[in-house]
């Protein structure tokens, strides 16, 4: 990109005045908020309330009808943007781990390297048995999606994300369809990457995790942010009343 | 072996005239009957090849950006799938060849057409049977969720990419017993060929049982057998197929 100027210091995420409508249904009412390299934010929100959709406009998978969100610089919304620029930098983790259900755990995550980044496929088995046994499933390279739990079908979508590369991971309520024994495999995983400075958004439902592992917490309803901080002043003295009565309903 | 075979039905003819199994015994019928098999089996396998190529290109074409090509692919269906295709044949060889150029034979003076009649029985045919796949690999595609090519858009995936790695193989394992259906009629279809006088087998056996009215029912029988074997060899095989694609853990 020619007049990308972006460097570390800057958002490495930033969103600005974002607006989202499905028809008539505004979705998104002006939602900013900015995510520096190594940083983990959760957002948290009743159910409705936008969260999916955000993190969906981060990767381009749903457009915006106005405001602008950029990426390492790169303006996500620029129809003059080659989305595979985009898609290298930013890995998403759906709620529904959506593996492709044809190929074994190995093969979901040596897929996109070889196909998309066209990267020799030795260099990337070895790179991909290292993220298998990274997400702890060593052993499973071999079965195919329909063989594995839940908790393991999501971290081998974890690892298969990982393996582009990416700067920056979303993460959808990856959780929210596993059981509870499960939940906390994969919590595990997510906290390793955090911990070893991956940059992080994370949509859950998930208070204990998100206070442990957030710097910084977003909480929506109807479509904006509501209110946001560090997670303990966030959790222990949250100042809106929306906000309080969502932490009564959950906590 | 072959001699006292070959004397079995010479008898056979003479004792009962309506069973002449001529084909068995002279060898100018038998090979009539085996340059038939030739051209039927030519008529199948390159028709099953080119329908299932125009059902996956068409079903990619009908989620395309351009209202344009998704109603061309749309029309296209409709007048293949709603009239009937031995009129289809007639049409492409008496109709449309007429407007393709000839090439000039050895001779110096005879004109041959560029496509030959067995190649328009080949592109008309291929052409219907082209649209139900088109239909088939449609309904296949739509059983493969939303969220899965998404996944892939957000590994990177192009949608040729998406379409080729991810959205076709599942689809196709969908849509295999339907298809296999498809191809079934396509290769009993292939004997309306004779309509534009490609010497496939029905061609064959009827002018065989034409010179020799007593061979009829021989030969009928003969068009019976050869097509139970060849729907056999063809469901055999997709059923093979079937079960060699079959994913561990992922459908019934
Ligand atoms: N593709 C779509 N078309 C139309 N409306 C949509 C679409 N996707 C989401 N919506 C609507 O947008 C609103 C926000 O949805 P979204 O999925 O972002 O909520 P959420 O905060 O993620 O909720 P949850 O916690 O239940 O996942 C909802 O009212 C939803 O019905
Ligand atoms: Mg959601």
């Amino acid at each position: 990109m020619e007049n990308n100027t972006w460097s570390d210091d800057q958002p490495i995420v930033s969103i600005q005045n974002v607006h989202k409508s499905f028809g008539a249904l505004e979705v998104l009412k002006g939602v900013s908020l900015d995510v520096m390299k190594g940083e983990v934010i959760c957002i948290i929100g009743p159910s409705g309330s936008g969260k999916s959709t955000l993190i969906r406009c981060i990767n381009a998978l749903n457009d915006i009808q106005a405001g602008s969100i950029k990426v390492e610089g790169l303006e996500v919304h620029d129809s003059k943007l080659d989305q595979l620029e985009l898609r290298k930098r930013v890995g998403m983790v759906f709620q529904q781990y959506n593996l492709f259900p044809h190929k074994t755990a190995l093969e979901n995550v040596m897929m996109a390297p070889i196909k998309v980044l066209k990267q020799p496929k030795d260099e990337v088995e070895k790179r991909a048995r290292a993220l298998i046994e990274k997400v702890r499933l060593q052993g499973k390279e071999d079965a195919y999606p329909g063989e594995l739990s839940g908790g393991q079908q999501q971290r081998v979508a974890i690892a298969r994300s990982l393996a582009m590369n990416p700067d920056v991971m979303l993460f959808d309520e990856v959780t929210a369809a596993l059981d509870p024994e499960t939940v906390k495999e994969v919590l595990v995983t997510i906290k390793d990457l955090a911990e070893e400075g991956m940059t992080c958004i994370l949509v859950t439902h998930e208070m204990g995790f998100a206070r442990e592992i957030a710097d910084h917490i977003y909480f929506t309803d109807r479509g904006v942010i509501v209110e946001h901080g560090p997670p303990d002043t966030f959790f222990d003295n949250a100042s809106d009343p929306r906000t309080r009565e969502f932490l009564s309903q959950i906590l | 072996m072959l001699e006292a075979f070959m004397e079995f039905f010479r008898q056979l003819a003479e004792d009962a005239p309506r069973w002449n199994f001529i084909f068995f015994y002279e060898e100018r019928q038998w090979l009539r009957i085996v340059s038939g098999i030739k051209y039927t089996l030519l008529l199948s396998v390159a028709c099953v090849i080119f329908s299932v190529i125009i059902g996956v290109v068409g079903a990619w074409l009908q989620g395309a950006k351009s209202k344009f090509v998704r109603r061309s692919v749309q029309g296209y269906i409709q007048f293949f799938r709603n009239t009937p295709p031995f009129v289809q044949l007639l049409f492409f060889y008496f109709a449309l060849g007429q407007f393709t150029p000839t090439i000039l034979g050895d001779d110096g003076w005879t004109e041959y057409p560029i496509i030959s009649n067995i190649g328009w029985a080949i592109i008309s045919l291929s052409f219907f049977a082209g649209a139900f796949n088109v239909e088939i690999f449609r309904a296949g595609i739509e059983a493969v969720p939303e969220s899965t090519q998404e996944a892939a858009s957000s590994l990177g995936f192009s949608r040729l990419q998406t379409y080729k790695e991810v959205v076709l193989p599942l689809a196709f394992r969908v849509s295999l017993p339907a298809l296999n259906n498809n191809l079934v009629n396509l290769v009993k279809t292939t004997t309306q060929a004779i309509g534009i006088a490609v010497p496939e087998l029905l061609y064959e056996s009827v002018g065989i049982w034409n010179d020799y009215p007593s061979a009829q029912y021989p030969t009928m029988l003969l068009l019976f057998v050869t097509f139970i074997l060849l729907v056999g060899v063809l469901v055999y095989g997709m059923h093979r197929w079937e079960t060699a694609l079959k994913i561990p853990g992922y459908g019934s």
